[in-house]
């Protein structure tokens, strides 16, 4: 359409004779909507494969809807008892339960391609989840989250906690066993909160757990309330990514001020296009071929069974870790009549109100220690920023942990290990792993940056040797393109924070000074470690270093970094 | 006698009297109570041949008169049905100690192990081998099966048999494998750290129920690949590794063309 309403715009006078041209003709003399399309078909943007994780995540959420919209065809969200009339599965026949699991096992064995689309839908959601962490680490250790995108970063991690609250609403709706066993958790979650846990968790269960209504109310949250912010949000975080034009790798050319790529039309629309089919081709190949909550081998709820390997899907796992993890004895306090069980609340609000806040409150805290206010647009590579990516890799270790240890009784039969000792080696690993990685992940950073200088500096190392007259043997060492230079020189090793002295000039004590010290005192933690890019001066010390046999001198206007080299080639 | 006096107030005195107690009690119990009906005949011959394997394979551990010794259960009165579930398991002779033994290919042949289970059912009465009509799954039904087995089952063997972790390295197996026969026998006989189901708390029927129920998971899923039938830790690690593996290496293919 777009190509159309150029011709026309083009070739003024002329009417537009293909069908699709008079559409768009008759939409643009009445909308001006060719401005838009054009404006937009040109907008450029950078190419890079991770910059197609979002998309993912995106086309999943397409996929969700879709299929979610066929699933709310045949769903029945009540509770009221029903007995299960149905032929298959043989082993659920003539059962007693909800309304709401019969309709699942309805729509799974009697709806065509109801199953199918149960699937599709619950691999979506895994999937959906999925590429928004993958994403949300791109972001992260490339610094994308800085000027000005720090409240797009906001809006993308309320879009992922929307999504584990969309996961979760969902998966508790057919009303088995298992999905029974975490509402029984969440309840139990609830009720740990100090003095309105009880009134919380009956606020939410409309009395005693579980009650009659907390299915139809997942239900509306699910369809309709969760969804509808998530669009909401969605659109806003495109919007703000359009606006503030998508960041860009670092490269030769490629600047705070300027975007390199191509324009949307045709390359990216082409790209897009396919990779939502892949998308939605490989979840469909999933739901198609790989089961996925099969309820019925967990049966209608009933509070009393709960069986081994009951666990939450796994953007939940490091919350039942987490849970797994804290000792129960001695954590549970009773404070003049009233319990406070630090064994639930420590877990299951602490913790994860810790890696929340580190979350949210990163983007700000780096910009005060950088003591940065200038717009960035050039994304980082991980190495340039040692302790963000340690501390980004530490994040990640953390949370890992806490999924296998929710995954604690698997990897005792699938490995022959005794459970007791997997939880408490994770209880250690907990607090020592993620400073463990830290310090590895900063060291390794800090080494790929001496790599590079040394790069920058002495070229390539080409694996001849060369015999001079004097007997001397050198290495032959082949200098950067301009490009690999670019890559490794241009970039920021920040400073830590300089702050006024302690006292004026007439000798009183300033205010504020003990604030700056401490924003200080983090700023040295952050960038007291780094390795400065290389100046020019520096390649000009190297490059003269080299004269003493450089005969020819070089014409190229790349530095030879390179020790000898030119004239033993010539 | 002098010696036994100066050590009746021994702490220990009173644990030993009530073993004694129980021992006693057990024992007049397993003389009176009515046996199970056996319905193969065991010849003396079995009985014979069965002592003999004993000694050589058994006796080691368990004692020569199967009456057990320290740590190492007596077999009087544990009846021909544990016998063969141990045996016919490969569980005994125990390949080694640890946390439990573990299931291998059997050691003894179907006529040794019926030998062995009769000699032990000859010393005190005990539950017999179940009949192919009690094991037979097609006769159960899986749907009671299912609701029995996920009230008495499922939280140590997984919600259809997948098995689990229990504490220090001992484990409830995954049943995928185990035969009609040897289900039923290890809930009549509770080997290990399963407790037992005798015939008052799960009826026979009931306990083919189950067995149905158990076989009717072999089928497989509807939905496809079971992917170990583990739950959501499973289909997690599949979600990242085939899925997101997947879109990932598209995504690279599509970003590296025309760039």
């Amino acid at each position: 359409m777009s190509t159309a309403t150029h011709d026309t715009k083009r070739e003024a006078p002329a009417k537009p004779t293909t069908p699709v041209g008079k559409a768009a003709d008759y939409l643009d003399q009445r909308t001006s909507i060719g401005v838009a399309v054009k404006e937009f078909a040109r907008k450029v943007f950078p190419d890079h494969w991770s910059f197609m994780l979002g998309e993912i995540a995106l086309f999943s959420f397409v996929v969700l809807i879709a299929s979610g919209f066929f699933l709310t065809m045949f769903f029945e969200p009540s509770m009221a008892l029903t007995t299960y009339e149905g032929e298959h599965p043989a082993n659920m026949h003539g059962q007693l339960m909800s309304v709401a699991f019969a309709s699942t096992l309805d729509m799974s064995f009697e709806v065509r391609g109801g199953l199918l689309m149960r699937q599709i839908h619950h691999w979506s959601a895994l999937i959906f989840m999925a590429s928004i962490v993958v994403h949300m680490m791109r972001v992260f250790f490339t610094g994308a989250f800085r000027k000005p995108r720090e409240l797009n970063w906001i809006v993308g991690l309320v879009l992922m906690i929307l999504g584990l609250a969309a996961g979760f609403s969902g998966y508790s709706l057919p009303d088995d066993v298992l999905s029974g066993n975490g509402l029984r958790i969440t309840d139990g979650v609830i009720k740990s909160i100090p003095v309105i846990g009880s009134f919380m968790s009956y606020l939410v269960f409309g009395g005693e757990f579980p009650g009659h209504h907390i299915v139809p109310r997942l239900f509306t949250i699910h369809i309709f309330v969760v969804p509808g912010i998530l669009l909401a949000l969605i659109a806003l975080h495109l919007f703000l990514m359009v606006l503030q034009k998508h960041t860009q790798y670092p490269g030769g050319g490629r600047t705070d001020k300027n975007v390199v790529g191509y324009p949307a039309a045709p390359v990216y629309v082409a790209k897009m296009t396919g990779n939502f089919f892949i998308v939605a081709g490989v979840l469909t190949l999933m739901g198609a071929t790989m089961a996925i909550n099969n309820v019925w081998n967990y049966g209608p709820f009933d509070p009393s069974p709960v069986s081994a390997g009951a666990q939450p899907d796994w953007y939940m796992l490091f919350l039942e870790g987490s849970l797994r993890l804290m000792p129960g004895q001695g954590t549970e306090w009773v404070i003049g009549g009233f319990t406070l069980p630090l064994n639930v609340l420590v877990p299951a609000v602490v913790i994860p109100g810790i890696l929340f806040t580190f979350l949210f409150v990163y983007p700000f805290l780096e910009a005060r220690v950088t003591g940065d206010d200038k717009e960035h647009h050039v994304l980082d590579r991980p190495r340039n920023k040692p302790v963000r990516t340690g501390l980004g890799v530490g994040f990640l270790t953390a949370f890992i942990i806490l999924a296998l240890a929710g995954s604690n009784d698997l990897i005792a039969t699938h490995f022959g290990l005794s459970i007791n000792s997997i939880t408490w080696v994770f209880r250690f690993l907990l607090f020592v792993g993620p400073v463990f990685a830290y310090y590895i992940t900063k060291r390794i950073c800090l080494g790929l940056q001496r790599k590079d200088r040394e790069l920058v500096l002495h070229g390539h190392e080409s694996g001849r040797i060369v015999r001079f007259a004097n007997g001397e043997y050198i290495e032959v060492h082949t200098p950067l393109d301009e490009q690999e230079r670019w890559l490794r020189v241009n970039y920021e090793a920040p400073a830590p924070l300089a702050i006024a002295p302690k006292t004026d000039a007439r000798g009183v004590k300033r205010k504020g000074y003990g604030s700056d010290k401490r924003w200080q005192g983090l700023s040295r933690f952050f960038y007291e470690d780094r390795v400065e890019p290389v100046t020019p001066a520096e390649v000009e010390a190297a490059h003269s270093h080299g004269e003493h046999d450089e005969l020819t001198g070089s014409e190229r206007q790349t530095v030879e970094a390179g020790v000898g080299t030119t004239s033993q080639e010539h | 006698m002098k010696a036994l006096a100066a050590r009746r107030h021994h702490r220990l005195a009173p644990v030993v009297l009530l073993l004694l107690a129980l021992l006693t009690t057990g024992g007049v119990y397993a003389a009176l109570a009515p046996s199970t009906a056996n319905a193969e005949t065991v010849s003396t011959a079995d009985i014979e041949t069965g002592k003999k394997l004993f000694q050589a394979n058994c006796a080691t551990c368990h004692g020569a008169n199967a009456e057990g010794t320290d740590g190492v259960p007596s077999l009087v009165g544990v009846g021909a049905a544990a016998v063969d579930f141990q045996v016919s398991t490969g569980r005994m002779p125990m390949q080694m100690s640890g946390p439990q033994a573990r299931a291998k290919p059997a050691q003894f042949n179907e006529e040794q192990t019926a030998a062995l289970a009769a000699y032990v059912a000859s010393l005190g009465a005990g539950p017999a081998i179940p009949t192919d009509e009690q094991v037979d799954a097609t006769q159960g039904d899986p749907s009671n099966g299912m609701a029995l087995f996920r009230t008495n089952c499922a939280m140590c063997h997984n919600a259809v048999g997948a098995g689990g972790a229990l504490s220090e390295g001992k484990f409830a197996p995954a049943l995928w494998e185990t035969s009609e026969r040897n289900i039923y026998q290890a809930m009549l006989t509770g080997p290990q750290s399963m407790p037992v189901f005798n015939d008052a708390n799960i009826t026979p029927e009931e306990k083919r129920d189950i067995v149905s129920f158990l076989v009717e998971q072999r089928e497989g899923s509807a939905g496809g690949n079971a992917l170990g039938a583990l739950g959501p830790v499973s289909e997690g690690l599949w979600a990242f590794v085939i899925g997101l593996g997947l879109l990932i290496g598209a995504a690279v293919w599509i970003g590296a063309k025309s760039s």
